[in-house]
Parts: C-alpha cells; structure tokens; sequence
C-alpha cells in the first residue's frame, strides 16, 4: 500500500509555522522580560587580608539593593548584582571590571577596591565610557585631580584630604595642649597611605607650626611582620605617632606594638581605628588611640543610623564597616538619581547624580550631597575621638565643621594645582 | 637613605640591643619555616611549595585551640602537631606520587594545593582576618636591657627557635634515626636495600618539616593577623632564606635567617625605603659569588 500526499500544507510545516509564530510573538515579551533586569559589576576584595572589608561592601550592597528592588529596582528594572573576587590585585580589579562590563552584560559599576585597585579600575571606565561609582577608594586624587576627572565616574566614599582636615585641627589641638612636638608617622607604602600622611601632617603643621616630623616609616602594604617599623619608631623616641594603617594590617601593628608598649610610649592618632572590623578583631584593644569615626552606630547618633547598623547586624550577624556605608551610599544614591532621571541609562543617571542631595543615615545633618564639579560625596559625618575597648568603643566623638573642610579643601587643591 | 640614623644606632646599645633583639625575632621565625623546607629538599629532593601552608594551618590551629582551651602551650601544640599530621597525610597521599616526576609537576602541584589549602581555611574559619590575641602571661611591660626594649614574648619566641635549630642539629648529627634519614637523603637506594621502609622516613621528615612551619605559625598567631594566604608572604621569604643559605642546609637556614632579620631590622633604620630591595640585593650577592649558597655542599 503506498501513501499520497495529501494537498495543502502539511502537518509538519503547519507545527514549523505554528512554532515560528509563537518565536516571533514571544520574541518582545523575552526582551522586555531581559530588559527588567539591569545587572551591576561589581569587583571587590574578597579574599585575603582585607576580605572581611569586600565581603562587607557587597553586604551592604546586597541589603540596599533589595531595597530598591522593593521598591520597583532601577525605572522599574530589578537591579542584578554581579560581584567578583579582585583578591586585592590592581591587575585582576581592571581585568574583570572590563570582562563585567564585555562579557557579563552589566550596565553599572560599583568599584568596590581599595586605591591600590580603583585607579585600574577608573582607567577601564574612562575606557568603556560606563557609569562607575567608586566606593572605597579613599585618595583623595581619585577625583580631586582633574587629570583623573571623567564624566561617567563619581566617589561615594571619605576623601583622605577631608579626613585629614579634621584630624589635623583634632590633633593639633591636642598636641598644643600636652606639647606633642615630637612626631613620626607610619603608613602604608601605597597612594592612599602616602597622600593621606602628606595631608595630615599639613594640617597638623599648619594648626600647630611647631610640630616636627622626626621619622617616617612605609611599610608595604600587607606587610605580615611590624617588628622593624615599632622598633624603629621606638628608637626615634617621638611623642606622638600617625599611622593610617587600615583592617589586618592595622590589627597586625597594634598586636605587636602592644608588646613593646609602645602605646604608653606616645600618643597614637590612628585614623582607621574607629570600625568595628579593627575594635572588634583586636584582643587587647588599647585605651585612648585617638582615631576618625570610620562606621559607628552611634556617630552620626541618629535613629535612622542606628536603625541601618542594627538592620545590617540581623541580617549578617555582625556590624558593618567603613566600607558597608560608602558602599549603601552608592546603591541610595544610584536609586534616587534613577528616580531623578526616571530611567536606567547610565548617562542620564550620571547627569542627575551631578550635586544631587539625598537623605542619608551618614550624613552631618541627615544628607549627603554628590558634589558636582568634582563628582565626589561630602556631607557626610565626620569626626575624631579617643577609644575604649568595649562599646561604644569611642563614645566621644569631636565632629568636623564641613564649612572649614570646604575652605581648608578649596585652598589644597589650589596649592595642588588642581583648580 | 638615612646613614645617620643608622651610625647613631650602631653608636647606641640601646639602638642595638633592640634592632638586634627585632632581628633575631624576625630571623628565627623564618628559620623555623625556611629549615622545614631545607629539611624536605635535602632528603626528599622536592621543593615544597606549599610549605607556606603549613605555616598558615598552625597558626589557625594554634588560635582554635587557644580559643577552646585558654592555655597557651596546648595552643602551641595543637599548631605544631596538627600540621605534623596534617604533612604526613598530604605527603602520603599526594606528594608521595609525584617523587622523582618532573620539577615543574611538582612545582604545579604543590601550586594547586597552596590554593586548595587556602580556600579550605577560608571555609572553616571565614575569609576575614582573625586575630589570637596576646596571652595574658605576656601582658607585660617590656624588659630593658642596656636601655634597649625587649619584650619578653619575643625572648620566648627566640628561645623556642633555637631550642628547634639546636634539638634538630643535635638529632640529625648523633642519633641513629638522624643517621637514616641522613642515610635516606644521599643514597636512597641503598636504605631501602638494607630493609628500612624509606616511605616511613619521607613522611616523617614531611611531618617533621609541617610541624616546625606549624610551630612557627602558632608562635606568631599572638602578634599577626590570621588570615587565608597568610603562608604565602612567609614563603617567599623562607625561599629567600634556603636560597642563601644553601639548599638542604640546616645551618646554612639558620645563619640564612639571621642574616635576613638583621638585614630588614637594622636596613629599615638606614635604608628605609629600599629594605625589601636590600634582602633581594643580599641574595643576588651571596648567589653571584657563591651559587650554591653560603652553605650548599652541606647536606641534612
């Protein structure tokens, strides 16, 4: 028995065009389905010596990003976070901040490294022309230098010349009182611990011209062993000591300072003493180390502070750090300047980011501004006191007066050549 | 360079004894890893890369058990003998099949390892830095010799090292087990031949070499900051240390080490920013002129 075929179109080509039909109809549901989604990069330090400080950025992120998704996301976009390990390598920070961008489809950038990396970073984003919010990177030349100045990259973290600023009043102020002539510094030997030395002890001459710097001490950044440095600032025999030395390595230097005693020695002002990732780790936390607040709960002492460090505690079970604030800040800020622009587009979010003021848990007065001519956060609380080993761990905190940051700053960069 | 900073210190006993003492802390750490890693090439013929590690793991172990117990000396032997085991399973489990393999392989190994081992840390004690804390015992003001500051803490620390350098010195030199494994490391055949099970000696003189960088990381968990890669910074500087002093000298280790704390210790007062510079600078010296290292033709 043989079969004919029949006339008219057969079941296979009826399926064939059913199928095609359903691709084409389907095809702008699937985009726009995609498009609800706008994946942010985000390279971080998630491994190493600094690792609880990157696990902590992208904490903070994660918490505000589900805010904001809450919320409607990005323009009615749900925010997709993709984070990477840069393990604190420059190279690998670059490396995969133009693989996010290239290969991951993301539309954002959060840097999320430490100056060592930022700079990598903000050259791969003056590159692909994205938008780019640094959170970490502390130095001030990131974007006080108009040599580094793009459109599309803004700072949401402290400045070191702003910190400086404070602390050098603060420290002056207190060398006057108790004679601190005598002074030497260690940091670490990187753009962040160099610029932020330089800008501290100019202000700390400049209220207090008698000051005199008898040793300087850069050890490398990670450095594993103190003992040379805390011998040597031993043997100087100065009375006060600088150091902006930062997570383990800081943990690290107290620990074996502790030993030669060198904290009865001399005064110490430790700028990044004040976070919970150093009071908390450091088992024999000395008394009265002057330091910058870097995230307290209780400075700014405000609900809306300490409501963000308490929600941020239930979540991970443990307290945020310095790097969990500017990093929250980067997510607010990005949310409201979407808002702003009503739209998810990296450019037109940059242009409303530009001076954009928003209500902030970390704010001096309740707010945070994104300055606009050089595209980085001020406003923000800031303040030095003197720690206690347990909490509040530094329940006295001496607040800056933005108005003289702003004079004193202004002032810098004409000096620096940068206006 | 600061010249006179330096001359005022070599003019000072004050200046000296603690540059000094800062040295031979400094030294006898890197002795312990570095003569660990002497030992294992000189009878096993394998450049453990991964001796780092065991350093790390030591000074982990060290913590945990510091943190259960409170006791000090059980902390220091947790770190010791728990990467004593932990080198003997690794060397006869992994490192064992790569004997006689091609450097590069084991160098590869090793490599995978180092990376293995510090996700392992990562996963039990979480990726952020830890800190041990100083035992209350050494809470205590420093000593003052000569005017220099000393702290007794590291007087232990140079104490246990040398008791180390002089037990394993002795062990090797005088006991039969030393003559063996002495024995194992020039002719490795010949002991098998006369019976002695030569896989026993290469685990225990992997274990042995686990448990002095162990050691060596519980002594430095008090003063350091415990974090996953710790090992790889000590490593570098243990490499540094054999290279000079000799490859599979134990000596040559220990007079290695010394040489390199006292070069960062008193080249940070005059050279202080090119202290890392002057440890390399020390070492192309020393292999220029002699390529074997200071002590090379001497073997474990």
């Amino acid at each position: 028995m043989t079969r004919t075929r029949k006339p008219g179109v057969s079941r296979r080509a009826t399926l064939a065009m059913m199928g095609a039909g359903a691709v084409t109809f389907a095809t702008p549901w699937v985009a726009r389905a995609q498009a609800k989604t706008i994946k942010v990069g985000m390279p971080t330090i998630l491994s190493g010596r600094v690792a609880q400080l990157g696990t902590s950025s992208r904490n903070a992120v994660v918490l505000e990003v589900e805010k904001v998704n809450a919320a409607g996301g990005l323009a009615g976009r749900q925010i997709e976070m993709v984070i990477r390990d840069s393990k604190g390598q420059p190279q690998e920070a670059a490396r995969i901040a133009r693989e996010l961008v290239n290969t991951d489809g993301c539309e954002l950038l959060i840097d999320a490294e430490a100056s060592s990396g930022a700079f990598a970073v903000h050259e791969v984003a003056r590159d692909l022309g994205v938008l780019c919010i640094h959170t970490n990177s502390e130095t001030s030349a990131l974007t006080a230098d108009p040599k580094q100045h793009i459109p599309n990259a803004f700072r949401t973290a402290r400045q070191g010349v702003h910190d400086s600023i404070v602390g050098g009043s603060y420290a002056a102020a207190i060398s006057k009182a108790k004679g601190l002539k005598k002074w030497a510094t260690c940091a670490p030997d990187y753009a962040y611990g160099r610029d932020t030395t330089g800008e501290f002890t100019l202000y700390l001459k400049r209220f207090a011209p008698d000051v005199e710097i008898i040793s300087e001490s850069w050890p490398k950044l990670f450095q594993p062993d103190y003992t040379e440095v805390v011998t040597k600032i031993l043997q100087a025999k100065p009375q006060a000591l600088y150091s902006c030395l930062w997570g383990g390595d800081l943990t690290s230097y107290i620990d074996q300072a502790n030993i030669y005693a060198l904290f009865s020695q001399m005064e110490v002002f430790a700028v990044n003493m004040a976070d919970y990732t150093a009071l908390t780790v450091v088992k024999n936390l000395p008394k009265g180390i002057h330091s910058g607040n870097r995230y307290i709960k209780t400075y700014p002492a405000t609900p809306e502070n300490a409501v963000w460090g308490d929600a941020y505690k239930a979540k991970y079970n443990e307290y945020p750090t310095n790097w969990s604030w500017e990093n929250a800040t980067a997510i607010m800020l990005l949310a409201e300047a979407s808002k702003k622009a009503n739209s998810a587009d990296g450019k037109k979010i940059a242009e409303a980011m530009r001076g954009l003021k928003i209500k902030s848990p970390f704010g001096a007065d309740g707010t945070v501004t994104m300055r606009a001519d050089d595209q980085t956060l001020v406003g923000y609380a800031i303040g030095w006191g003197t720690t206690i080993p347990q909490e509040p761990y530094v329940p006295q905190v001496q607040a800056g007066d933005w108005k003289t940051i702003f004079e004193l700053e202004a002032e810098w960069k004409k000096s620096k050549g940068y206006t | 360079m600061d010249l006179d900073a330096l001359t005022g210190c070599l003019a000072s006993s004050a200046c000296l004894v603690t540059q000094t003492t800062s040295g031979f802390i400094i030294g006898m750490l890197l002795f312990l890893v570095a003569v660990g890693l002497t030992l294992i090439f000189g009878v096993l013929k394998v450049v453990n890369f991964s001796h780092g590690a065991f350093y790390m793991f030591g000074a982990y172990f060290a913590m945990t058990a510091y943190q259960l117990t409170g006791s000090f000396a059980l902390a220091m032997l947790c770190g010791a003998a728990g990467t004593a085991l932990l080198g003997l399973i690794f060397e006869r489990v992994f490192m064992s099949r790569v004997y006689g393999s091609d450097v590069l392989m084991q160098l590869l190994v090793c490599y995978a390892f180092v990376l293995i081992f510090d996700d392992v840390v990562r996963m039990i004690w979480g990726p952020e830095f830890k800190s041990m804390g100083m035992p209350a015992a050494f809470q205590v003001a420093p000593l003052f010799i000569a005017g220099g500051v000393v702290p007794p803490y590291y007087l232990l620390l140079i104490g246990v090292a040398l008791a180390a350098a002089v037990i394993l010195g002795l062990g090797l030199a005088r006991t039969r087990l030393g003559k063996v494994i002495r024995a194992a490391a020039h002719n490795p055949g010949m002991v098998s031949a006369l019976g002695i099970n030569t896989g026993l000696i290469y685990g225990g003189v992997f274990a042995l070499g686990g448990m002095l960088a162990g050691l060596a990381g519980a002594l430095a968990a008090p003063v350091r900051s415990l974090t996953p890669g710790m090992g790889f910074s000590v490593l570098i500087e243990s490499f540094i240390v054999t290279v000079i002093g000799g490859m599979g000298s134990i000596l040559g280790a220990l007079i290695g080490a010394l040489l390199i704390g006292m070069i960062r210790s008193f080249g940070s007062l005059g050279f202080p920013l090119f202290t890392e510079g002057l440890m390399y600078l020390f070492m192309v010296i020393v292999l220029v002129s002699r390529p074997t290292g200071l002590f090379g033709k001497e073997v474990a």
